[in-house]
């Protein structure tokens, strides 16, 4: 989990008609947090969505998109690398805690049940794999979630406003986990939000989207 | 499926393959029975009775097991459907693989099949057990509605109009019963003095037809002209006191003549229910076999009025393009084997009377016909001598048109 | 690839048959059938048509029928609607819609006709007592000429139906702060939900009140049932006409099958009018500002039709169950003298055939069209497309009468030389099957949250495995109850069944309608439960299989 990563947004621009959205270039190093902030409305779920490679039809997008030098703008989601965190943590309500940690896990390795294992020993829920994720705190499920983005060893991690339906406590605690897993797996990663203190916590650069 | 269908827009061209199998030698019957040998035939036959359905599924059982014959009970709401199929396929270009085998018949029918050809035979001669019918003795059982059968439709059962009532809703304030009306002129005193508790099956019910025709028998003076194609007499004259008959009746009828039930099996369960208190059917052992279904209550009586009423055969008969002749030829054989036709005739299973000449039966096959006399509901033994022979099929028709013609949107 | 083709190969699977049935039955009407001798075009079928004693009578009460049994179930739902909404009876009522709409259509028509009878179970309970008969009253009710009993058995079957499709709507119209914000107005509540909620579900649940409109004025086998007689329904009447045997009465029942669709259209039209204006009296109304006026009669009578007509289809049931114990019955008893289990013994070695007919062309034509419908979805999901225009198709097979193009379909079939089978019946089932699987399943479907299939994306998974490892296990619940809408459609279906399957495919609906013509209640109350048991099965599993499934997963207890 520790290979480097860099994740480079060249001249990006996405239109929805003549309007433009969302104006971008930007380098994020492994490990480095690049936080872009603006107020609801000022695209940047769009951003995102253009970067998972989620884009509705009617969005027009130009600029590249690189991984690790590599070209990503035309491959499907799945093929990208990139992981998402969202606001929710989306844990399947269909699986069992160990089931959401699996489900994104590549390959066939042998191993998997004991890094799952060892994975919730790290983040505080050793011996939680069989229970139903509903039957979780809030605070428990976040950390399952982000878990699950970093067993599933993507290449450069996108954060949409992840911590804001926390409570405050949790808030600052989960900020600080995010960030410090994330820099450890020396992945790059963009958070969007509209919380100053997600980019002060999050200490990389920060960009202000207008609108 | 979808491929099929476009292929519709393009000429159809009738792909019947297979080569035309010759048809069956009905007068060898050790090669008809090794033929039928594991074919399966589809009998069509009016289903509108579970005992009768529930006879067919015996039938299929027996035929099974003993001539390795599978037999398809193929349920309609009318034996014209069945007809319709086969004139169809006929239209169609379809002259040996047909899809129905064998036909519950009689009178209007047999005469449309035979009129256009559409039926196999002559057969019913051929049957080893046809002989046990006594042909020379009872001419009805070669005789459909005034026209020789010869040979293509084998007999199966008899039917004939038995009235039937409930003797406790009869019995009124005395503990005498009321007699019930005796002929046709004394239903419509018994309707006026009874109103709302009579009513006969709507037209084109055959159950419904024979009531016309009987009403018809006995109103007219030209009955003589019954017994020829409607065409060779005056309809509307032969017919008046009918229609002056029914213009009468109807408004005494249950629901006044403005509702009748669709069969006579509906009928029946009417006066099961307690809305009517007299009715009749074309099976004279119905009501009696109803009594033990608890369909009718044990109050049942059933009787032939004086005069005699109608009564007719009903047949089997056997398309010209089924692909499977000596399995229907054997299944037809097989209904008139006598173990067939006591099973048919016992009121526990149906109560449908046999075509066999009892009379010239072996004693210990006569045995097996005895008449269970114990059941109040059943009619007396020697009520069933005055049967009045069915007027020409052309009559059921032309009645039926002009019936609609006159009561329909009114 | 093949993703791509489903919309298309369900738009064409859906409207081919249709065109080609209506084609043969066009044909026809006009003289033109050369297997019966046609090559000319006549107009001698439209005159022998209008020639038929009653033909008109017929024509008026389909349609009559047709628009008043649509407005009394549309009104009945819409009070329900508007009155009950939270309450104790809404969560009873919405927990007895699927069993209530999996009643068959037959089923219930013998419920009903058994129930309101002068000989019936009404009557009975009321006699000797209240209304002092000792024989039942000669009234005319089932089966009256004016088509009062048809349109109430049509009402009861149409009320849960339009029920369903209206709370499948309404989420998107966020009615309760609809009637929060009126309430604040000063609007009382049923007002408030009739001024604010109901002008917008009405454009939503539009097309299946069409379906109903063009149901309720073509239907056969409820008709048959409790439709008037002399003259009966046109669609019945023609029915009649194609299994008579003589053939030249078939370019008549061509002409009459035309007419049919003449009908239907007619009585769309005559709908459309009425919308418009309903809407200008709506309007009006709402414009003038009544706050109160009217509320306490709203409440009432949303609350009583809908318990009254849900009782009735129940009752109704129960009395087929009785009847199918019942010894003799003299009226006016209340319970039979005697209980006998004879009946069932008769028929259940006569069940197992069609009982297995029915699931067999149930279970095919329901898991094709839940393939179909799936494969259009996903492929509608995944193009991030909105629905097509196209799929308003899938309504077709529910506005054009039934007997209107199944004939012209059979004939097709009958040229082609295809012979009947199960899977004939099977294919004709699956054109009103695959309409009701897709409109159940597509609400669920797109209103599922888009975050799960990119979470999914994201982590891996190919658009495949999304499919099969998320979307499917978590839309179990609106899946099975799509197969469930799906099999009880199937289960129902009569004339296509008895058309395609030339009388040799037999189902328990074919077999309940055709010994229904013999009239024995106690058989009839045997096949009729049977039919009504069949689909729900079908339900029950629907509702069990996700709670046992996930029976340790909370999350998917509710919907997703």
């Amino acid at each position: 989990m520790n290979a480097t990563h860099r994740l480079e947004l060249r001249d990006i621009c996405i239109q929805l008609g003549d309007q433009v959205l969302v104006e971008l270039d930007a380098e994020i190093g492994p490990g480095e947090v690049l936080t872009v902030m603006g107020p609801s409305g000022s695209g940047k779920s769009t951003l995102l969505a253009y970067l998972a490679g989620f884009l509705a039809p009617e969005f027009r997008a130009s600029g590249q998109v690189l991984l690790d030098g590599h070209d990503i703008g035309g491959l499907p989601a799945e093929r990208r690398g990139i992981g998402l965190l969202f606001q929710d943590p989306l844990l399947f309500p269909h699986l069992s805690v160990c089931g959401n940690l699996r489900f994104g896990m590549p390959g066939a390795s042998a191993d998997k049940a004991a890094r799952v294992e060892q994975a919730l020993a790290t983040i505080g829920l050793a011996g939680f794999g069989d229970r139903d994720p509903a039957t979780l705190s809030g605070g428990q499920k976040a950390r399952v979630a982000l878990m699950r983005l970093l067993l599933s060893a993507p290449c450069a991690v996108l954060l949409d406003e992840p911590f804001s339906k926390l409570d405050t406590h949790l808030r600052h605690e989960m900020r600080r986990l995010v960030f410090d897993r994330l820099r450890e797996a020396g992945l790059p990663s963009l958070l969007v939000t509209h919380d100053a203190e997600d980019a002060e916590d999050a200490g990389g650069r920060v960009i202000e989207l207008s609108h | 499926m979808p491929i099929r269908l476009l292929a519709a827009a393009a000429p159809v061209a009738l792909l019947l393959s297979g080569p035309a199998a010759a048809a069956p030698d009905p007068t060898n019957w050790e090669a008809v029975l090794d033929e039928a040998r594991g074919q399966t035939v589809y009998w069509y036959a009016w289903a509108g009775e579970q005992r009768t359905n529930d006879y067919i599924d015996w039938v299929a059982g027996r035929v099974e097991a003993q001539f390795d014959i599978a037999l398809t009970h193929v349920k309609v709401g009318d034996t014209a459907e069945a007809v319709s199929r086969v004139l169809a396929e006929k239209q169609a270009g379809n002259h040996d693989d047909g899809n129905v085998d064998l036909i519950w018949i009689n009178g209007e029918n047999f005469a449309t099949m035979k009129a256009n050809d559409l039926l196999f035979g002559p057969f019913a001669g051929s049957l080893p057990n046809f002989a046990l019918t006594h042909p020379e003795h009872n001419p009805e059982v070669v005789t459909d509605f005034t026209l020789p059968t010869e040979g293509y439709e084998s007999p199966w059962g008899r039917a004939q109009i038995t009235f039937y009532y409930d003797s406790h809703e009869l019995r009124g304030d005395s503990d005498e019963v009321a007699a019930p009306p005796q002929d046709i002129p004394a239903l419509l005193e018994w309707a006026e003095a009874n109103p709302g508790r009579f009513t006969y099956p709507r037209i084109p019910d055959f159950t419904g037809s024979t009531f016309l025709k009987q009403a018809l028998i006995e109103l007219t003076d030209e009955e003589q002209a019954l017994y020829a194609p409607v065409e060779e007499s005056d309809f509307a004259a032969v017919t008046a006191p009918l229609w002056d008959y029914l213009d009468a009746l109807h408004p005494h009828l249950w629901r006044s003549g403005r509702l009748f039930p669709a069969t006579g099996p509906e009928m029946r369960s009417l006066m099961g229910s307690g809305e009517l208190a007299l009715a009749f059917t074309f099976t004279p052992s119905e009501p009696a076999a109803a009594v033990a279904d608890f369909e009718l209550p044990e109050s049942t009586r059933s009787y032939v009025p004086k005069g005699g009423t109608l009564g007719n055969v009903h047949f089997v008969a056997i398309p010209f393009n089924s692909p499977h002749k000596a399995g229907a030829m054997v299944v037809a054989d097989f209904l008139l084997s006598p173990e067939a036709q006591a099973h048919k005739q016992d009121l526990a299973v149906w109560g449908d009377h046999t075509v066999l000449d009892v009379a010239r039966l072996d004693d210990e096959t006569r045995a097996l016909f005895a008449l269970d006399e114990s059941n109040p509901a059943m009619l007396p033994p020697d009520a069933l001598q005055q049967t009045l022979p069915e007027p020409h099929p052309s009559w059921m028709t032309a009645l039926q048109d002009a019936w609609q013609a006159r009561y329909i949107g009114n | 690839m093949m993703l791509r083709l489903a919309p298309v190969l369900l738009v064409a699977l859906l409207v081919v048959p249709i065109l080609a049935g209506l084609g043969m039955a066009l044909l026809p009407a006009f003289g033109y059938l050369p297997a019966l001798g046609g090559d000319s075009l006549s107009l001698a079928p439209w005159r022998a048509l209008f020639a038929e004693p009653g033909i008109w009578r017929s024509a008026t009460i389909s349609l009559a029928s047709g628009l008043l049994a649509t407005a009394i179930s549309l009104a009945v739902v819409l009070l329900y609607l508007a009155a009950a909404t939270g309450s104790r009876l809404d969560r009873w009522i919405r927990r007895l819609i699927s069993p209530l709409l999996s009643i068959p259509h037959a089923a219930a028509a013998f419920g009903l006709a058994f129930l309101i009878a002068p000989s019936g179970l009404v009557a009975r309970l009321a006699s000797p007592g209240l209304t002092g008969w000792e024989r039942p009253p000669d009234l005319l009710i089932v089966q009256d000429p004016w088509g009062l009993s048809l349109i109430a058995g049509l009402v009861i079957k149409e009320i849960p139906f339009l029920l369903l499709m209206s709370l499948a709507a309404l989420p998107q119209l966020d009615p309760e702060r609809r009637v929060a914000m009126a309430r604040s107005l000063g609007y009382r509540p049923a007002l408030a939900w009739w001024k604010v909620v109901a002008p917008s579900l009405y454009p939503l649940i539009r097309l299946p009140v069409y379906a109903v409109v063009a149901y309720a004025s073509s239907v056969v086998d409820v008709a048959m049932i409790l439709g008037p007689t002399l003259p009966p329904t046109l669609a019945v009447s023609i029915l009649g006409w194609f299994s008579d045997p003589d053939l030249d009465k078939r370019f008549l029942a061509s002409a009459g099958a035309i007419l049919q669709l003449g009908v239907t259209a007619t009585a769309l039209a005559i709908w459309w009018g009425l919308e418009r204006v309903a809407s200008r009296l709506m309007s009006l109304w709402i414009e003038r500002g009544g706050r109160r006026r009217g509320e306490v009669g709203l409440h009432v009578a949303g609350k009583l039709w809908i318990l009254l007509a849900t009782a009735i289809a129940f009752v109704g049931i129960a009395g087929l169950a009785i009847h199918s114990v019942a010894g003799f019955w003299r009226f006016p008893d209340a319970l039979p003298g005697s209980f006998t289990a004879a009946h069932w013994a008769r028929v259940l070695p006569s069940l197992a055939g069609p009982v297995a007919s029915t699931a067999l062309i149930a279970l095919c034509a329901t898991l094709l069209a839940m393939v179909l419908a799936l494969a259009a979805l996903e492929n509608e999901q995944r193009r991030g497309r909105h629905p097509s225009r196209a799929l308003w198709l899938l309504y077709l097979p529910l506005i054009v009468p039934q007997i209107a193009f199944l004939f012209g379909l059979a004939v097709v079939m009958e040229q082609l030389g295809t012979r009947p089978t199960h899977a004939l019946v099977a294919f004709g089932h699956l054109l009103f099957v695959l309409p009701y699987v897709f409109l159940s399943l597509s609400e669920a479907y797109r209103r599922f949250d888009p975050r799960w299939s990119q979470l999914a994306l994201t982590l891996g998974a190919s658009c495949n495995g999304t499919f099969w490892r998320v979307r499917l296990p978590m839309l179990l619940a609106p899946i099975l109850t799509a197969l469930a809408v799906g099999l009880a459609v199937s289960i129902g279906q009569y004339l296509p069944t008895q058309l395609l399957g030339g009388g040799r495919v037999t189902t328990v609906t074919t077999e309940a309608v055709s010994l229904a013509a013999g009239g024995n209640r106690r058989v009839i109350g045997v096949w009729a439960l049977v039919q009504a048991v069949l689909p729900l099965v079908g339900f029950i599993l629907a509702v069990g299989l996700p709670r046992l499934l996930w029976s340790r997963r909370r999350g998917m207890q509710g919907a997703p």
